[in-house]
């Protein structure tokens, strides 16, 4: 299969120096951290919204979201490549071929993984729990607060889940980035890069470094979720 | 004259087309342990929930210290009251920080919090426990701690839901000891939901009974008990022969209780002088024509009039006056033998096995 050619517009003679793969690494990091942390901003009210208010349609929103879980990266890098390509409707932002693209792009990826995760994590509360704390004189912020608190670990595997469908993801990042070095070069789409050009040594060292990478945030959200815990 | 906290006027819920709860009229003095009894499924909850306002109701009125509940402000409402339900349902967090939960809710100052936290968590003797995760206690003393959390909010108004339903008969028995001792000691106002018999008569000045969501009768547990409204009631409480008294005897296993002016013998270990509720089911006490009864092998026999004689299937329930109305229950056929008749003297007897006593 021929990769398309804008994949391969800055192919490099010399493999990515030690500067390179630093710099790499860290737009990867804060690419797909900045996703993560606006699809919280935007999935744990919205979740929990869901999950604690009884409406019409409920179900059907919740069964779109789901499905949301499941986006293909492709289709969505499709999707944010056709809406931001320089004749299409938001083309005057410029925003094709820059981070904010990949970071749009990642967001719309991992928004629905945090939304439904943490809708069925206060599902999975007791129903009575809410009495409880409403008899207790909660308010509507403090019991939403305390129900975050007692479903604090499906919650962090929810923004774990969200953070592992975006640095993993190399379809969308490689459509709306364009993997442009120095510019919006990550490490999945420097893999692709490096296994194309047949620079296998290279291709493992940057996979290895993201397994890392993906390790030692997953070990941060996990040390955070199991405190208190034994 | 002692002021109403809640009034409950033509309250009406209904799920679908179906109504679960009807109250025409309730109303609960300050200070009242009113205890909700029914079966399950009548109602006793949603009645629970409406009162604190956790559920809407679709007609009628609830009264808080005569003002319409709806005209004070929810949140304001609901941290003047506390709830505890029939799961304790704790907090993943230590025992200290869920006691102090309601404290914290409110807003108070961090030693308020501390030194009422720890009052409770010692009136309810589970001081040892304060730092042991909530899920991680036996059934009782997460109960406990779960009517610390509640006390601990000094709430004027306290809703407990079946609170001990879920509990072994050792630990339920000092349980409600506990809870009857920290009623009389506060004066909280209470509504105290149960399916037992046994606990509404230990804790409650007055007994409201609901069958299928309908309120059918509130009185004094003796009156409910002795004068059920209708059979359904009768047939819920069973024992409907309740005399209120006082040990004055206690020797080995047997004690003589005293209730207007009779004697009456009972198994049990009670001290002298304490409060108990004599109860007895209607077939357990039998009638004798005046004079018949020596040969029988009951400690009991008093004599009285009869007042109402009502047949209930093959069985005829009798209404004998010894002082103290006391309810029977005898065939059809004995009524027949004896030929008896409404103001005739009886006498009804019955083994000091029968009774049933319940401390006060």
């Amino acid at each position: 299969m021929h990769p398309q050619p804008v994949f391969f517009i800055h192919r490099d003679k010399i493999p990515p120096m030690s500067s390179d793969i630093f710099e790499i690494t860290l737009l990867s990091l804060k690419v797909s951290l900045l996703a993560t942390g606006i699809s919280l901003f935007i999935g744990l009210p919205l979740g929990t919204f869901l999950a604690l208010r009884r409406m019409r349609g409920r179900r059907f929103i919740l069964s779109i979201i789901n499905t949301g879980m499941a986006l293909p990266p492709v289709v969505v890098g499709l999707f944010v490549a056709m809406m931001l390509w320089r004749s299409g409707p938001l083309g005057d932002l410029h925003l094709i071929y820059t981070p904010a693209a990949i970071v749009i792009a990642q967001t719309i990826i991992a928004a629905p993984v945090v939304t439904g995760l943490t809708a069925s994590a206060l599902q999975q509360l007791d129903p009575r729990l809410r009495l409880q704390l409403l008899g207790l004189g909660a308010s509507p912020t403090q019991l939403v607060v305390s129900l975050w608190q007692e479903a604090r670990l499906p919650l962090l595997a929810a923004l774990m889940a969200g953070f592992g469908s975006v640095i993993s993801e190399v379809g969308a990042s490689m459509m709306v980035g364009g993997n442009i070095r120095h510019q919006t070069r990550v490490l999945t789409t420097a893999i692709v890069l490096e296994t194309g050009k047949g620079e296998f040594q290279t291709a493992i060292e940057l996979s290895i470094l993201l397994l890392i990478l993906a390790y030692l945030v997953n070990l941060g959200l996990t040390l955070i979720q199991q405190r208190g815990t034994r | 004259m002692v002021d109403t906290i809640l009034n409950v006027i033509d309250l009406v819920v209904t799920r679908g087309d179906q109504i679960v709860l009807k109250v025409d009229a309730l109303d609960i003095p300050q200070g009242e342990v009113l205890a909700v009894i029914g079966p399950n499924g009548a109602g006793k909850s949603t009645l629970l929930l409406v009162l604190a306002r956790l559920l809407q109701p679709n007609a009628g009125q609830v009264y808080f210290r005569s003002l319409p509940m709806e005209q004070e402000d929810e949140l304001h409402y609901r941290r003047r009251i506390a709830l505890v339900l029939q799961e304790p349902l704790l907090l993943h967090r230590s025992v200290f920080d869920n006691v102090a939960a309601g404290l914290r809710f409110r807003g108070l100052p961090r030693a308020e919090v501390k030194a009422r936290t720890l009052d409770w968590l010692k009136r309810l003797e589970i001081s040892h426990l304060k730092d042991r995760q909530g899920h991680r206690l036996s059934g009782g003393e997460a109960q406990r701690t779960s009517l610390a959390r509640a006390f601990a909010l000094q709430p004027e108004l306290l809703f407990l839901d079946e609170p001990f339903s879920a509990l072994d008969a050792p630990t339920r028995i000092r349980l409600l000891q506990d809870l009857h001792a920290l009623l009389n000691e506060t004066g909280i106002t209470t509504v105290f939901i149960t399916h037992d018999l046994d606990e509404a008569l230990m804790l409650g000045d007055r007994v409201a009974v609901l069958l299928g969501g309908v309120l059918r009768q509130v009185g004094r547990p003796q009156d409910v008990f002795a004068s059920p409204s209708d059979a359904d009631v009768a047939a819920f409480v069973g024992v409907e022969t309740v005399i209120a008294g006082k040990v004055v005897v206690s020797n080995d296993g047997q004690i003589i209780v005293e209730a207007n002016g009779l004697n009456l013998e009972a198994v049990g270990d009670f001290p002298i002088g304490s409060s108990v509720m004599y109860c007895l089911r209607p077939e357990d006490i039998t009638l004798s024509i005046s004079d018949q009864a020596a040969g029988s092998s009951a400690r009991n026999h008093l004599s009285g009039r009869i007042l109402r004689m009502a047949p209930s299937g093959p069985l005829v329930r009798v209404v004998v006056d010894c002082g103290t109305p006391m309810v029977a229950l005898i065939t059809r056929g004995s009524a027949n033998e004896m030929k008896l008749v409404e103001g005739q003297p009886v006498t009804a007897s019955f083994k000091a096995t029968a009774a049933h006593i319940i401390p006060r």
